[in-house]
């Protein structure tokens, strides 16, 4: 039977398992959208902006750990997904996105909508792939889900010219296997390495753990759970790798990094030995390089061997999947001793006593801290949350206490503006029997608010938890901090009414302005399981996210709330963003 | 330290794009870089001159094994190699500076490819200390134009 490249490709997408398309059609595009309309076993969601689509697949990737899959026409509909596209890319998401391409004749002569896609999307991608032959859809298909999902994985994308799509071919016999010689990723750790790491471990006095996204992504949870009961140690985990260990654990020692506990950066800076498992030596999480870990030795696992020496030496790597590294190196510490490590206890109990996460209440002003406690309560820490990016983002990673992978979805990498509410609507469509809220700000959420429509369109009841305090908050605290208070274009004015905007997408929208209207809120919200509710909470305007590392300093140079209510940075931290 | 890399990848489009995209995006120098295919048709072979410290060439080298169509990459500079660039040098000759060319052509086992009334196209291929050292030698204000490939170059042990 003769089948056209339009088919052909929706046929090799049914093959890959895939279940969703998130997309937006366009002239280049229009046979491929014939074809998906032609059947049933695909779901296409229409959102409202490319960006959306690309953020919804992240959020629905990140959430199942299928790769989210994204189609778009060529032109403004590619520009539109690159955002999405490059925030997948910092982060390590499986995505496929296929663009459509002005038909093949016509590349390069500036026609219509026509973009260099795969010129644009080059350094935002893992690969990207321009067919030029129908011959070569289902196998491009194949390859494109095989590297997405495989190794570190990452978005690809696949630029299809329209005559592609309409020439017709006889059906292509499916090809289930896949060899590339020029790509095949390392999974199994050297056991050479793996002893060498054991040794260190064993003789180590003051030990850390520094789990990463790397253990989210490459789902070794429970092996992370394992191997660091094996051996008691202190565990921190990155903004990417919440959940992976639980929050609730006393092994866990919080989030580390600038907006990290006290008890994590200064256990990191005191170690003698850190383990980090897929975890890439960010600047969020190392602060000032030059007063990172002075006296320790570094064990790094990870998938990618170009993670590893990149911004910090390591004495001893292990390049592999860190569940096949840790499960070597369970079975390798097996019966062995570890160090007495109990003063290192006392030390880190003495930093957690502290308390740096304790936060000063004001009579009549909500505080944004208590808004994601009492969401913690209200969803017995089981729901999905998503956040935008900025302090809400902070106190989201801070106050609700992630027991299980896959729960906090959130983009650390890009810090993208807008992630939120697409990647809600992305979690919820993989995984409609969990409660999903996303955790916004009033700046971020303006950002993609079209795809409240898209929420109603296709059903996906999500919870908005809008931390109002009137400012583009991230950028007001810097301000403060080092601008002495100047604060240049960080007051959002002419707000809309939330309330009504919500309900004008047909949603539910709650005004929270007094402390005790809070808990009933989010109860009546999560109540109402079937319907989108935006829940505008006017927070404390002035609240700034504690403790905190200032651009330029160390792990154990922190800032604490109440402590030092006013931070002040070196020249050189000025220049750090 | 100067690195020779040599880079075997799949002869595809837009894999030299990759290559080059890759060391401006992460701020890498490139000295100069020279790409062909080789004896299978589906394998390019791309010699990469760059300027670095180890931290930097490991980098390098981990960066470019990570592109997809990257088959291998090898520092030549590691091991012991080969290397080669091809000179072309078009000079302005006339009776007073012929001899003094003609003996640099010599001493420096150069060929002439191409002569006219009063131009000569000199070739020289060699190491690149040799070609720069041949530069040097002739008169600076008669050298019309220069055009090197770059350095390529081989591993000399049986497997690359
Ligand atoms: C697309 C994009 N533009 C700009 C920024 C820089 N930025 C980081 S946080 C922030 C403020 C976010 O404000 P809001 O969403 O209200 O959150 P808040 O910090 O107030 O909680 C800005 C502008 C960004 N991260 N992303
Ligand atoms: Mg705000």
């Amino acid at each position: 039977m003769k089948l056209n490249g339009a088919k052909i490709l929706v046929q090799s997408l049914k093959n890959e398992g895939v279940d969703h398309i998130f997309g937006y059609p366009g002239g280049a595009v229009l046979h491929i959208y014939d074809a998906l309309d032609a059947q049933d076993d695909i779901k296409h969601i229409l959102v409202r902006h490319e960006q959306g689509a690309t953020h919804a697949a992240d959020g629905y990737a990140r959430t199942s750990g299928k790769p989210g899959v994204v189609l778009v026409t060529s032109g403004p509909g590619i520009t539109n997904a690159v955002t999405g596209i490059a925030t997948a890319h910092m982060d390590s998401i499986p995505m496929v996105v296929i663009s459509g391409q002005v038909p093949s004749a016509l590349i390069g002569n500036d026609a219509f909508q026509e973009v260099d896609a795969v010129g644009i999307t080059r350094s935002c991608v893992k690969h990207n792939f321009l067919i030029k032959d129908i011959n070569q859809i289902s196998s491009t298909i194949k390859k494109a889900f095989h590297i997405a999902s495989t190794g570190r994985p990452g978005p690809v994308l696949i630029d299809i010219p329209k005559d592609v799509t309409i020439t017709q071919i006889d059906e292509p016999a499916y090809v289930d296997t896949i060899d590339m010689r020029s790509y095949q990723p390392i999974v199994d750790g050297n056991p050479e390495q793996i002893t060498k790491a054991a040794e260190l471990i064993l003789s180590s006095k003051q030990p850390i753990i520094y789990a990463g996204g790397g253990c989210v992504i490459g789902n070794a949870d429970q092996e992370l759970r394992e191997f660091t009961r094996q051996l008691s140690f202190p565990i921190t985990q990155t903004l990417m790798g919440l959940g992976a260990y639980p929050a609730k654990d006393n092994l866990f020692v919080g989030m580390l990094g600038m907006h990290g506990t006290y008890e994590a950066n200064m256990a990191m800076h005191d170690s003698d030995c850190v383990i980090a498992v897929g975890a890439r030596f960010d600047d969020r999480i190392t602060a000032n390089l030059s007063k990172f870990c002075p006296t320790a030795k570094i064990i790094h696992i990870d998938i990618d061997p170009s993670s590893i020496g990149k911004n910090v030496a390591v004495d001893v790597p292990i390049v592999g999947e860190v569940k096949s590294v840790l499960k070597d190196l369970i079975q390798a510490l097996k019966g062995k001793k570890t160090a007495d490590i109990s003063s290192w206890w006392s030390q880190i109990n003495e930093w957690r006593s502290v308390d740096s996460l304790a936060y000063q209440t004001k009579e009549g002003v909500i505080k944004p801290q208590s808004v994601i406690e009492a969401l913690y309560e209200v969803t017995e820490g089981k729901a999905i949350v998503t956040s935008d990016v900025g302090q809400h983002q902070m106190w989201a990673a801070q106050y609700y206490h992630f027991d299980e992978p896959r729960r906090w979805i959130n983009s650390g990498g890009l810090g993208t503006m807008g992630f939120g509410l697409p990647a809600a609507m992305g979690a919820k469509l993989a995984e409609p029997n969990l409660d999903v809220a996303c955790v916004t700000g009033e700046g971020s959420i303006q950002m993609m608010l079209q795809e409240l429509s898209t929420m109603l369109q296709y059903n996906t009841p999500v919870k908005i938890i809008n931390l109002n305090n009137g400012y583009l908050g991230m950028v007001r605290q810097w301000q403060e901090f080092f601008y002495e208070k100047r604060y240049a274009m960080s007051y959002m004015d002419a707000l809309p009414d939330f309330v009504k905007l919500a309900e004008s997408y047909g949603h539910v929208g709650i005004k929270v302005e007094k402390e005790e209207d809070l808990k009933p809120a989010l109860i009546e919200a999560f109540k109402q399981k079937d319907r989108t509710v935006f829940l505008d909470i006017m927070t404390d305007p002035s609240e700034n996210v504690f403790p905190m590392i200032p651009s330029g300093a160390g792990h154990n140079e922190m800032l604490l709330a109440g402590r030092d209510e006013m931070a002040s940075t070196n020249d050189e931290g000025l220049n750090l963003v | 330290m100067r690195h020779i890399i040599s880079v075997l990848l799949e002869n595809e489009a837009g894999a030299l794009s990759r290559v080059a995209g890759l060391f401006s995006a992460r701020g890498f120098n490139i000295e100069s870089l020279t790409v062909a295919a080789t004896n299978d048709e589906t394998l390019s072979r791309m010699t990469i001159v760059s300027v670095g410290d180890d931290g930097i060439i490991e980098q390098i080298v981990k960066q470019l094994e990570k592109l997809i169509d990257v088959v291998k990459v090898t520092d030549l500079t590691a091991t012991e190699h080969i290397e080669r660039e091809l000179l072309l040098v078009k000079v302005d000759v006339n009776p007073n500076t012929q001899a003094d060319i003609d003996r640099q052509i010599d001493q420096f086992s150069a060929k002439i490819v191409d002569v006219s009334e009063d131009t000569y196209l000199i070739e020289l291929a060699g190491q690149s200390k040799k070609i720069n050292d041949f530069l040097d030698a002739l008169d600076a204000s008669k050298i019309l134009e220069v055009s090197r490939t770059g350095v390529t170059g081989v591993c000399q042990r049986r497997e690359g």
